[in-house]
């Protein structure tokens, strides 16, 4: 009896602990939504932002603004947080490596790529005329990656996807380098998408990814049981009649969808998928459902905060988002990682 | 011969070919009866010249700041028992090159300024790192960990400073932070031998340690070894590799990162392959920097760091996808 007693308790507490850490990532999210309508290098009364959404005043700038330019990136910032956050969780998952970053897919030195060839060799400059190409550019090197990681006999292990995505994504990255030393125009404009922005995407954008954001979304939080399983290793996870690599397949074909939308919206935003997980774990424990779940909400929080802050600090002008969210994530970061132990990874 | 004396024979004829074909192959191509006279004190005036003064110190540099990269990569991989713990991707690499790239753009350095400041920078980097990984001791994911988060804030700022700049300046940025060995001479051959008959002595003394400290912690203590100092010596080491290295050619990407795996590869015995990493490194760095000189005809030079990474990732891919039983270690 005093045995059974604290497991009950602790079994509980965890439950009610979940729940209020999912609604309280809600609750954080709904306050950016309304700082990143409401705020920024012109000021605008929260009063207008009913007025902006639901009754538009013709010919009122404050509301132009905000339909027009803050709307629109905070749709994009939520669709990219969302789609990195959840990517990130299950990237962790599928190579059971703690610093596995979607990027590690190669998705983003795809993109990357395929971006660079739409300057320069088809001179493309309008980051409309990208979303396409880091589409492409992100699921062939995702494909390659997991081709590669799959061969051999015991198929797609967590060493050889760590590997085989660091390997294609230095290979790719030097061939980005090679253009670009050679190439001045080309690097002026691939630095500016290269950075990472909310800014300037359209809702045209939106329109064309929001559909691969739900289906990867939905086949994330599916493979969230799959993962718990093959967190226990591959033998065990196979022993408990886990069919191991259609669920690594699932997953990996989850962080195509999402990494690949999110770097169409938004550039090759780094940081937000490894952070998430890592700011999320410690409340929700080592169950992947959990963590795809919340991971889903705080994503989204993080990157509208870095782009909230990139637009007050140096108003009138701007930091890219993807600039700001490793400069005010990598701290958060770090002090979890300080804080907490390491033993659950 | 056992599996590692064979592999460690092979790569080192394999180095020493490329070496002399590195040095014998150019604009003016010396024969081979020529170039061992040259070397051995004999030969036309303008052989030495060109030996001595053109091609020796860029082979020499590209084969010792490989055993640098080489062997930094293997033991922070080893220690910290994670096949991504290199210092390309645990920030080291990243605080050479912000200090890099702001002198070069922001102060408007060169030559030995750049150098000192890439050096400093990935001191100050991993000391920033190690304090804070340390929690009533150091723990090696926590290290790893803390390290990325770095590596993230470094390439924002890079990120920063690239995109403020004059696109000529950010192209100049470009290619440091690529590396290569372009600017070789025979000062950076002695900082780097100096370097060198100081550190790899003391990666052979704390070579048994380490070994012990891979089976983890707590066994390693029962054994006897006094775990923070090792792992802190360690650290110490190879950190002073990478950043003494780094601050002389740039991060020269992908070194440091592939070797240890191949070898292990390569070697198929698990441990640590030190030796085999080091001798993969300069197998690589040579290969890379003749295909960069010769074989890429884009009418610039092109930085040895590019063909790192254009040779060493498909190598790395296809030693994956034809080991069935991946190396104990990585």
């Amino acid at each position: 009896m005093t045995q059974t007693v604290p497991a009950s308790r602790t079994t509980l507490s965890l439950r009610t602990r979940r729940w209020v850490t999912l609604f309280a990532a809600l609750g954080l999210l709904a306050v950016v939504l309304v700082l990143s309508l409401a705020l920024g290098a012109r000021g605008v009364e929260f009063s207008q932002i009913w007025q902006a959404l639901f009754a538009p005043e013709a010919g009122n700038n404050d509301q132009l603004v905000i339909r027009e330019l803050r709307l629109p990136r905070t749709i994009v910032g939520v669709l990219a947080g969302l789609s990195l956050g959840v990517a990130g969780a299950v990237m962790q998952g599928v190579t059971r490596n703690p610093l596995a970053d979607p990027g590690l897919l190669g998705v983003n030195a795809g993109a990357s790529l395929a971006v660079v060839f739409a300057i320069s060799v088809l001179s493309i400059s309008n980051p409309t005329g990208y979303i396409w190409f880091a589409f492409a550019g992100a699921a062939a090197a995702a494909s390659i990656v997991y081709a590669i990681g799959s061969l051999g006999r015991e198929g797609a292990t967590p060493v050889k996807l760590v590997l085989a995505g660091t390997a294609v994504t230095a290979g790719i990255t030097s061939m980005i380098s090679l253009v670009l030393i050679s190439d001045a125009d080309t690097l002026n404009t691939y630095r500016f998408w290269s950075v990472g922005s909310l800014a300037s995407r359209n809702l045209d954008a939106v329109q064309i990814v929001i559909g691969f954001v739900m289906i990867g979304a939905v086949l994330a939080i599916t493979s969230g049981r799959m993962l718990n399983l093959v967190a226990l290793g591959d033998d065990l996870a196979r022993g408990l009649g886990q069919r191991i690599h259609v669920a690594r397949a699932i997953a990996a074909g989850a962080v195509v969808l999402l990494c690949g939308s999110a770097t169409a919206l938004a550039g090759p935003i780094v940081f937000v998928g490894l952070v998430v997980p890592h700011i999320v774990r410690p409340f929700t424990g080592p169950d992947y459902r959990w963590i795809i779940a919340v991971s889903a909400v705080v994503g989204p929080s993080l990157l509208l905060v870095a782009d909230i802050v990139g637009r007050l600090v140096v108003a009138p002008s701007e930091l890219e988002a993807g600039l700001v969210v490793a400069l005010i994530g990598a701290p958060v970061m770090i002090a979890l990682v300080r804080r907490v132990k390491l033993a659950g990874l | 011969m056992n599996r590692t004396q064979r592999i460690i024979t092979g790569l080192s004829i394999g180095a020493l070919a490329l070496a002399l074909v590195s040095i014998a192959v150019g604009a003016y191509t010396l024969a081979l009866p020529d170039l061992l006279a040259t070397l051995f004190g004999g030969g036309t005036p303008s052989d030495r010249f060109i030996v001595f003064k053109l091609r020796l110190p860029r082979v020499l540099l590209a084969m010792l700041v490989a055993v640098g990269f080489g062997l930094a990569g293997a033991l922070f991989q080893s220690l910290l028992r994670n096949p991504l713990a290199s210092p390309d991707i645990i920030g080291i690499s990243g605080g050479a090159s912000v200090a890099a790239v702001l002198s070069l753009l922001i102060f408007g350095a060169t030559g030995l300024v750049v150098s000192l400041s890439a050096l400093v920078g990935a001191l100050i980097v991993a000391f920033v790192i190690y304090l804070l990984s340390w929690r009533s001791g150091m723990n090696g994911m926590r290290f790893v960990l803390i390290g990325v988060g770095i590596a993230f804030m470094a390439q924002s700022v890079i990120g920063y400073l690239i995109t403020r700049g004059d696109v000529r300046d950010a192209q100049q940025a470009l290619v440091w932070m690529v590396g290569g060995l372009g600017g070789a001479s025979w000062e950076d051959v002695l900082i780097m031998v100096v370097s060198l008959v100081v550190l790899v002595p003391a990666v052979v003394l704390l070579a048994s340690r380490l070994r012990m400290l891979q089976l983890g912690d707590d066994l390693a203590a029962g054994l006897g070894v006094a775990v923070q100092r090792s792992r802190l010596a360690l650290i110490v080491v190879a950190v002073a590799l990478v950043a003494i290295a780094t601050a002389l050619v740039g991060p020269l990407a992908f070194v440091a990162f592939v070797s240890a795996p191949i070898a292990r590869r390569l070697v198929r015995g698990g441990g640590l392959a030190l030796v085999p990493s080091a001798l993969v490194a300069i197998v690589l760095v040579l290969g890379a920097d003749f295909v960069a000189q010769h074989l890429l005809a884009t009418g610039t030079q092109v930085p040895t760091g590019i063909v790192t990474g254009i040779v060493g990732a498909p190598y790395l891919l296809w030693l994956i996808s034809t080991t069935n039983r991946e190396g104990r270690a990585s």
